[in-house]
C-alpha cells in the first residue's frame, strides 16, 4: 500500500508542479510587487497611485460586476424556473434550446457581436427604428459601461442558468406537486420551494461567473476603453505604457481582495448552514 | 392572451440571444453597409477572399492557432491521464486539497497574473513565443483536463480492472488495455474541452505574445478596433463554429455517468 501511494504522488507530481511553477508563482510575485517600490523597499505607494488616478474606474468594476451578477442570477432563476414549472411543452422546449446559444462563445467574439448590435446604428436601433418604436434620432448607442453588463449578462446566463436548471431539476417533484394542489402559485413555488433548494448551486455559478468577470480584458477594452472603465483594461495601459509593474500589480491586488470578499460570504454562509 | 404573452416574451428572449449573432453574420456576409442603411448595401465575398487568401494574416493566425491549441491538448493530457489516474484510482494524501490545486488557476482573476508570466517569461526570453503561449494555455486548460480525466476513470467499473489483474495482466497492462480505452470518451471530451479553451483564449495571449504570436482571437480584436467590421465578423465567425458545435454536441461525450463525478 506505501508503494501505491507513492506511485500516486509521482503521477500527479508533474501535473502540480505545473501549476506551482505557471501559476502559484507568478501569483505570489505579483502580491509581492504590489508592495515594493521602484528601486526596492517596502512600499504602500502604490496603492496610493492606484487609488489617485483609479478610484472611480475600481467603483465603476464593482458597480458594474455587481449589477452583472445580480441579473444574471434573476435570469437564470427565471429561465431555470421556467423549465421547471412550465406548462408548455413547446414553450419549454424552445427555451431549452435558445438560452444555452452563448454558453460557449469565446468573450472576444460575444464583444464583437454586442459591438455591432447595441451601436447606435445597430442591429438593435435599426430594429426599433423598423418596428416603429423609435425615431432615428431619438436612438443611442449602448457602446459605453450599459453595454458591458449587457455583455456580461448575455455571455455568462446560460452557464449559470445551466446549473440552476440541472440542480432545480434533480429536486423532488413531490413537493412541488403537494404545494400545487394546495393551490400555491407557480411563482410562489419557484421562490419558497425552489431557489431555496438550489442556492448553494446558484451561489457556486455565481461566483464562478462573477470571477470571470473580474479577469475579462476583452469585453471592457472592445465595448468601451475609455474612462471611466474596468480595472482589468487600467492594469493593461499601466503596463503596455508606463512599463508601470507596482500600480498594476497594486490594482491586481484590489482584484484579488474583491474576489476574496465575494468568497468569503459564500464560505460564512456554508458554515452558517 | 396567455398565448399572446408567453409568444412576446420568448420573441422578445429571441432577438436578445440571437440579435447579436444575427449581426455579426450579416457584417460578415456584407460588402458595404453604412449609416443610415439598416441592412448591408450589398453583400458579397470580397473579404472572405481577402481573409483566406493564401499566405494572409488570418490564415497563417489560423494556422497559429490551431497548433497553439493541438500542442496544449497534448501537454494537458499528457499531464492529466497520469494526475486524472492517481485521483480516481490511487491512495493520494491531501487528494481534495490536490483537486482544488488545479482550479487556482479559474479562482483568480488573471490579468494581474498573466502581467507577471509575461515579466518573468521576459527574462527567459519565452516572450512571443509558441512554446511560452502553450505554457500558459495550459495551466489554464489543466483544470479541465484533470478534473474530467480524473471523472473518466473513476466512472469505469473497477471490477473489469480488477478481473485483469486476477488473469495475471500487469498493472500498467490493465491500465493500457481496459481503464484507458474504457475512459477513452471521457477524457476526449477533456480535449475538446482544452482545445476550445485553447483556441478562445485572450488574455494571456495578449500579455505573453505580443508581438511574435497573433493567434485568431488576437486578429480579430485587432481588426474590431481598426473598425474593420467584416474582417472581424468573418473571424469571429470561424472562431464561433467549434464552440457551437461543441455546444451541440456535448452530451455525446459528456455522458451523465462522468459528469455526476466531476470534481467529486
Amino acid at each position: 500500500m506505501q508503494d501505491r501511494g507513492r506511485l500516486g504522488v509521482v503521477l500527479v507530481a508533474p501535473a502540480l508542479a505545473a501549476v506551482l511553477v505557471l501559476f502559484v508563482y507568478p501569483l505570489g510575485y505579483s502580491l509581492a510587487t504590489a508592495f515594493e517600490a521602484k528601486g526596492g523597499g517596502f512600499t504602500f505607494g502604490n496603492f496610493a497611485k492606484a487609488f489617485e488616478f483609479y478610484s472611480v474606474d475600481i467603483g465603476f468594476t464593482l458597480v458594474i460586476i455587481g449589477l452583472s451578477t445580480l441579473l444574471i442570477a434573476l435570469a437564470s432563476i427565471a429561465i431555470g424556473g421556467y423549465l421547471t414549472l412550465g406548462e408548455n411543452p413547446r414553450a419549454v422546449a424552445l427555451l431549452r434550446w435558445l438560452y444555452r446559444w452563448p454558453l460557449f462563445i469565446p468573450f472576444v467574439v460575444a464583444a464583437q457581436c454586442m459591438r455591432s448590435f447595441l451601436a447606435k446604428n445597430g442591429l438593435m436601433n435599426n430594429t426599433f427604428v423598423a418596428l416603429g418604436i423609435l425615431e432615428v434620432d431619438q436612438t443611442t448607442g449602448f457602446l459605453d459601461w450599459r453595454g458591458i453588463v449587457i455583455t456580461f449578462v448575455w455571455k455568462q446566463t446560460p452557464f449559470v442558468a445551466l446549473l440552476a436548471a440541472g440542480a432545480m431539476a434533480s429536486l423532488d417533484r413531490s413537493t412541488i406537486e403537494a404545494a400545487r394542489n394546495l393551490g400555491a402559485s407557480r411563482l410562489r413555488i419557484l421562490f419558497e420551494i425552489l431557489v431555496p433548494q438550489i442556492m448553494p448551486t446558484l451561489v457556486v455559478g455565481l461566483i464562478l461567473s462573477f470571477v470571470t468577470m473580474m479577469s475579462v480584458l476583452s469585453v471592457p477594452l472592445m465595448i468601451s476603453g475609455e474612462s471611466p472603465t474596468m480595472m482589468t483594461v487600467d492594469m493593461a495601459f499601466r503596463i503596455n505604457n508606463y512599463g508601470d509593474y507596482g500600480t498594476a500589480n497594486a490594482l491586481g491586488f484590489i482584484s484579488y481582495l474583491l474576489t476574496a470578499a465575494c468568497a468569503w460570504v459564500y464560505l460564512k454562509r456554508q458554515v452558517r448552514q | 392572451m396567455i398565448w399572446l404573452g408567453r409568444g412576446i416574451v420568448l420573441g422578445l428572449l429571441a432577438f436578445i440571444i440571437l440579435g447579436p449573432l444575427a449581426n455579426l453574420v450579416l457584417w460578415a456576409a456584407a460588402e458595404q453597409w453604412y449609416f443610415p442603411h439598416k441592412l448591408p448595401v450589398s453583400y458579397g465575398t470580397k473579404f472572405w477572399e481577402q481573409v483566406f487568401k493564401p499566405r494572409g494574416d488570418a490564415l497563417a493566425s489560423l494556422m497559429t492557432s490551431i497548433w497553439i491549441a493541438l500542442s496544449t491538448v497534448a501537454a494537458c493530457l499528457a499531464l492529466a491521464i497520469p494526475a486524472g489516474y492517481a485521483l480516481a484510482r490511487l491512495k493520494l494524501p491531501w487528494r481534495t486539497a490536490i483537486l482544488l490545486a488545479f482550479l487556482l488557476p479559474q479562482a483568480f482573476p488573471s490579468v494581474a497574473v498573466y502581467i507577471n508570466v509575461a515579466r518573468i517569461f521576459y527574462d527567459l526570453k519565452l516572450n512571443g513565443t509558441m512554446f511560452g503561449v502553450i505554457l500558459v494555455h495550459t495551466v489554464h486548460g489543466l483544470v479541465f483536463a484533470v478534473w474530467i480525466t480524473a471523472a473518466a476513470f473513476a466512472a469505469v467499473d473497477r471490477d473489469l480492472e480488477l478481473a485483469a489483474r486476477n488473469l495475471g495482466a500487469s498493472g500498467l497492462r490493465s491500465f493500457l488495455t481496459v481503464s484507458l480505452p474504457l475512459a477513452a470518451p471521457g477524457i476526449m471530451a477533456s480535449a475538446i474541452f482544452v482545445f476550445l479553451e485553447s483556441l478562445d483564449e485572450f488574455t494571456g495571449t495578449f500579455f505573453v505574445g505580443v508581438p511574435d504570436v497573433i493567434t485568431l482571437p488576437l486578429l480579430m480584436f485587432t481588426a474590431s478596433i481598426a473598425g474593420n467590421y467584416q474582417i472581424a465578423a468573418i473571424t469571429a465567425l470561424v472562431l464561433l463554429i467549434p464552440s457551437v458545435a461543441f455546444m451541440l454536441f456535448i452530451e455525446r461525450f459528456l455522458k451523465a455517468d462522468v459528469l455526476s463525478k466531476i470534481g467529486a
